[in-house]
Formats: structure tokens, C-alpha cells, sequence
């Protein structure tokens, strides 16, 4: 398998080692080794929860810089649909397009306008005789990740169609390529403005066999304080084609609702996604035919890579939505026909059976009663000390040779107690006692 | 052949918040064991309904899994009412759970045929009165 490049990295000068990040990774990525976080590549689902919650902004996402987009003769913009609900009393979507445009830009292509085409695929997508339902969106990458590592049995619930980024880049491309035909495709440059670390990943490998058409994945809060000094409210010409359908799939229940379809879920943040999916796999939700994920709360809006809190964020979108019509990329009769190939991905992803104590059954039960055997003995209260998120994930550390029994630190403590009692025991009391108190 | 793994779990029948717990943490277990997805998504339905029906009608219960190279057992014993005809209960739709029940979305009547229908074995003993005990086997 190939190497599959993370997108968050750890600033260790920063780092000091609290357990702040290893409490809240949701697949126990981490572990605290030698008083720094180590994130354990094959467990990552690039969620960027380590980044929202670092007290000390150790954790960093791996993006781009705009001057990433320099060697392009011909630069493309492709603005999330979050990036319009960062400004205050931003009237329409013009003014940021417009800033756009004298960031340098030569073109700028809205991913909510794609976003559109894609809810009309998916309502296309849903009638077709061969769908496993529930479907289950492809737009966020970190959903995918988590279902081909935790949740393979559901990895044929996937939407093959592919997320609105991906679609806004390849027509962005086409259109450059039509209007400047003196360009070759290498001086094209894409880039995506995100909210989104996790795009930067999937930007960088690739998914389902095919190369992305995205070149630099930057920030929106790279980009803000360049775009909003740029930015002017008068003399803009009219440059948006997106509509109520396409910014609302910035917050969680956009995309769902575009289907116009009431037999749909949409969950968000990380815990809620897990939870929905176990409910799913358990087979323990209504029929439904579509379920929307967003491991951000609150949608593509709670990104860490945004500035605004997610929900005024969602609330300034609602302004902006309120008086655009529902859609403005509408399919022509023959484009609703049939899906084009250029929407589509056929690989799904992976199943990754990392948390596997050993390929052998016998090996992984003996292991596994070790295991429980040993969780018996540990403290049970999940302290972190150790560098582990919880006593069970320690005693799996501890069985499978990645940490040590003396890790624990009340293991420790409690040892030293009872030679501290032994010690009285045997008579030499008080001073002993004080000692070793000291020497602590 | 070595000794089964078990795994011990109170299903707590006066918190229905709480139901279903046990078979996440089957789940993540039998991850950890190797076992392939699509039989694990079989054993945590088959275990979901079981859990489930002991807080509906039998206040909670236990749960006993055993895991050896060749199978995984469930065995979920409650003292609750019994089943008085089991015959009648297997059936699809068949249900007697109370309306308030209902009305949360449980109760269709599909929860022993499920169980049944996603295991290779299962059997149930019931006396009124008494409790029930059903055991289920998935062969891997």
C-alpha cells in the first residue's frame, strides 16, 4: 500500500506533552512518548479534532501557501461555500469573488456551483435500481477514511459520485482550456480556499485510483486578512452562480436537504458521525435513503481551518442565502439522461484492519484475554499519565510491546506504598517514609 | 484447542439510554480479534435485538460472549417474564411491547426473527415467570 500523507503535523517545540489531544482523537491516533504527542499514521483519520483542542497550538494542519499557486500561468480560485460566511454584513458573495480577483487570481469558480450539480446527480443518483441504501454522502473525506477503517461493512453505502470540490476543479480546468486555448493543462493551477485540513490529504493522495484535479489546498484563515483588505462593496460587477442550494451545503443539512427528499439523517462532529454509523450497522435506524456526515459540528463550517466561530458563520450564510434562488446550475434534459462518467469513482475505499491485535485468531485471543486480564489490575481511571488515552488502550499497548507495565504512574505509586509499609513494618518507620517522600 | 475468550456484561434495564452498549463493545472486540466485517456486522445485529428485547420486557439481563477459533456464542439470560408461546414469538411481527415502547420505534416484532436470521444457531429457553435464556451461535 502506498504511503498515505497525514495532514496534521505536531510542532514539538510547542508541544508539552499534556494529554489534552490524546483524550479527544476519536480513533486513539495518539500517545504521549518522551512528552510529546505521536500520531499514529495508519489509526488517523485527518478528523483535525488534535488541532481544534491543542492548548498550545502545537498541532498543525499541513496546507498550502498562496505563493504555492506561483509557478501557474493561469491561476483558479475555487472558494468553499464556508469561506462567504467569515465576513460581517458581507450583502453577497460578489464582494468576496471580487477579492478574489485582485488576490492575484485569473479566475475564480465557485465549489458551491458545483455543489449544485452534484445535489442534482445524487437526486438522479437515488432513482437508479442498484443503490444500497441508505446512501451515504462522499463529500467529506474524513467520513470516508473512518468508514474503510471502522465501518467496512457500510463502505458499499457510499455515493459514487464525487465530492463538489473535485467536480469544480475538473470544470474550472475545462473552462480555461476553452476560453485560452494558447494553455496546456500543466499551466493550470487550482486552488482550493478550505476550511478543511482533511481536503489537503486527499488533495495530496489521490482517492479511489484517481489523481485529484486540485493543485494547493490554502487555508481560509491564510487567506482572510489579504482577501478582506481586497475586498469593496461598490462598482462589482455580478459574478456569483450559486444559489440557496449550493452555499447551503456549508452547513450540515444543506446537502441533505437539496435532495428534496424528507427520508434522510444528517449528523455532525465526529462523536455523532461514529454514533450514527454503529446505529447503521446495527442495522438500527428507519429505512432511510440518504444520510449526510460532517465530522465538523455544524458542517464544513465548523472547519479548523476557518475563522469564525461555526455557528455565526451558519447564521451570516443565512442572510446571504435568504433572497438567491434555490439553484442557478440546473441540468439540461439530455445532462439528467444519465450519469456522466466524469461525476463518477469506482473504488471504494479500503478496509484497513489496523486495530487487529495479530494476524493469527489464536495469537489475537490469547492476547485479547491478556488484555482483559490486565484492565483488571490497571487503576480504571484513565488518567493519560502513561501517555495512553485510556487503561484498556494502555493494556493493548502494553500486550502488543508498545509500552511498558511502568508506564503507569499509579501502578508506581502504589508499589511504592506498599514497600513504604513494609518498611514500617519491619520498624525503621518515620524517617524512611520521609525520604523517599523527598526524593520524589 | 485453546480456551474460549468471554466477555461479561450487565445490560441494565432501568436505563434505556444505556441499551446497546454491550454490543458496541462486542464489536470493537471482535474487530480487534480479526474477525471479517460482514460476520461481526451479523453478530452485533443478532446481539442489538437480544440486548434491546432484555430492557424491554425483562428489566435487563446479562450478556455472556465466547469467542474461540471455530465460533462466538452469545448467551443473554434475563429474569423477566418468559415467553409463553415461542413459537407464536419467532413469528415476523409478532409483537408485545408496550406503547410507550412503540412509540420510540422499537417493537416491530422483528427482533427475534433477526436474531434467528443473522445467526447459524439459536435457541431459546423460557419458563414464565421464571425468565428467558436464548444462546446464539455464529460459526467463523
Amino acid at each position: 500500500m502506498n504511503k498515505y500523507e497525514h495532514s496534521v503535523y505536531l510542532d514539538s517545540e510547542k508541544c508539552t506533552g499534556c494529554t489534552t489531544c490524546l483524550k479527544h482523537c476519536p480513533t486513539e491516533a495518539i500517545r504521549i512518548k518522551n512528552h510529546r504527542a505521536v500520531i499514529n499514521p495508519e489509526r488517523c483519520i485527518d478528523c483535525g479534532e488534535c488541532i481544534r483542542v491543542c492548548p498550545h497550538k502545537a498541532k498543525k494542519a499541513v496546507c498550502s501557501k498562496l505563493d504555492a499557486m506561483d509557478g501557474f500561468k493561469w491561476k483558479i480560485a475555487l472558494p468553499a461555500p464556508t469561506l462567504y460566511g467569515q465576513f460581517d454584513n458581507l450583502e453577497d458573495v460578489d464582494s468576496v469573488l471580487d477579492g478574489l480577483y485582485k488576490l492575484g487570481f485569473d479566475d475564480v469558480f465557485e465549489v458551491s456551483a458545483a455543489a449544485e450539480l452534484v445535489s442534482a446527480y445524487t437526486r438522479i443518483y437515488l432513482k437508479s435500481a442498484d443503490v444500497k441504501k441508505p446512501a451515504i454522502s462522499s463529500a467529506c473525506p474524513v467520513v470516508l477514511r473512518l468508514i474503510g477503517l471502522r465501518f467496512p461493512s457500510l463502505s458499499d453505502n457510499i455515493i459514487h459520485l464525487l465530492p463538489p470540490m473535485e467536480v469544480a476543479a475538473r470544470l474550472a480546468r475545462q473552462r480555461a482550456l476553452k476560453a485560452h486555448p494558447e494553455l496546456s493543462e500543466r499551466d493550470i493551477g487550482v486552488c482550493f480556499i478550505s476550511p478543511c485540513p482533511a481536503k489537503a490529504s486527499y488533495v495530496k493522495n489521490g482517492f479511489a485510483d484517481y489523481k485529484s484535479a486540485v493543485d494547493a489546498v490554502v487555508p481560509i484563515s491564510d487567506v482572510y486578512f489579504q482577501l478582506i483588505s481586497r475586498m469593496t462593496r461598490d462598482g462589482i460587477e455580478p459574478k456569483s452562480h450559486s444559489g440557496m442550494i449550493g452555499i447551503g451545503w456549508a452547513s450540515s443539512g444543506g446537502e441533505a436537504t437539496a435532495l428534496f427528499n424528507n427520508s434522510y439523517l444528517a449528523a455532525d462532529g465526529i462523536d455523532n458521525v461514529i454514533s450514527v454509523l454503529d446505529q447503521i450497522e446495527n442495522g438500527n435506524i428507519p429505512p432511510l435513503e440518504f444520510i449526510e456526515l460532517n465530522a465538523c459540528t455544524g458542517g464544513c463550517v465548523g472547519g479548523v481551518l476557518t475563522m469564525q466561530n461555526p455557528f455565526i458563520a451558519k447564521a451570516r450564510l443565512q442572510t446571504i442565502r435568504r433572497y438567491l434562488p434555490v439553484s442557478r446550475n440546473q441540468l439540461t434534459k439530455e445532462e439528467q439522461e444519465n450519469l456522466p462518467e466524469s461525476y463518477l469513482f469506482d473504488e471504494l475505499p479500503e478496509y484497513r484492519p489496523i486495530s487487529r491485535l495479530s494476524d493469527s485468531m489464536s495469537e489475537s485471543l490469547r492476547m485479547m484475554s491478556e488484555i482483559q486480564s490486565m484492565k483488571d489490575i490497571l487503576p480504571g481511571i484513565d488518567c493519560g499519565s502513561c501517555g495512553a488515552p485510556s487503561c484498556r488502550a494502555f493494556a493493548e499497548d502494553v500486550v502488543t510491546c508498545r509500552a511498558d507495565m511502568s508506564s503507569c504512574v499509579l501502578m508506581r505509586n502504589k508499589e511504592l506504598e506498599e514497600l513504604l509499609l513494609f518498611h514500617k513494618e519491619d520498624g525503621c518507620g518515620g524517617s524512611c517514609a520521609d525520604n523517599s517522600n523527598d526524593s520524589k | 484447542m485453546s480456551e474460549a475468550l468471554t466477555f461479561h456484561y450487565i445490560v441494565d434495564g432501568s436505563d434505556f439510554t444505556s441499551a446497546g452498549q454491550a454490543s458496541v463493545q462486542v464489536k470493537k472486540n471482535l474487530r480487534q480479534l480479526g474477525i471479517s466485517p460482514d460476520v461481526i456486522r451479523r453478530i452485533s445485529i443478532a446481539m442489538y435485538e437480544g440486548e434491546i428485547n432484555m430492557v424491554i420486557h425483562a428489566g435487563g439481563g446479562e450478556a455472556d460472549v465466547s469467542v474461540t477459533e471455530d465460533a462466538v456464542t452469545i448467551v443473554l439470560t434475563d429474569h423477566g417474564p418468559g415467553i409463553k408461546d415461542i413459537r407464536l414469538a419467532m413469528q415476523e411481527g409478532y409483537s408485545t411491547a408496550p406503547d410507550n415502547i412503540r412509540s420510540l420505534g422499537f417493537g416491530a416484532g422483528m427482533g427475534l426473527p433477526n436474531m434467528k436470521r443473522y445467526t447459524d444457531k439459536m435457541e431459546i429457553e423460557s419458563e414464565v415467570g421464571v425468565g428467558t435464556t436464548v444462546r446464539m451461535v455464529v460459526n467463523l
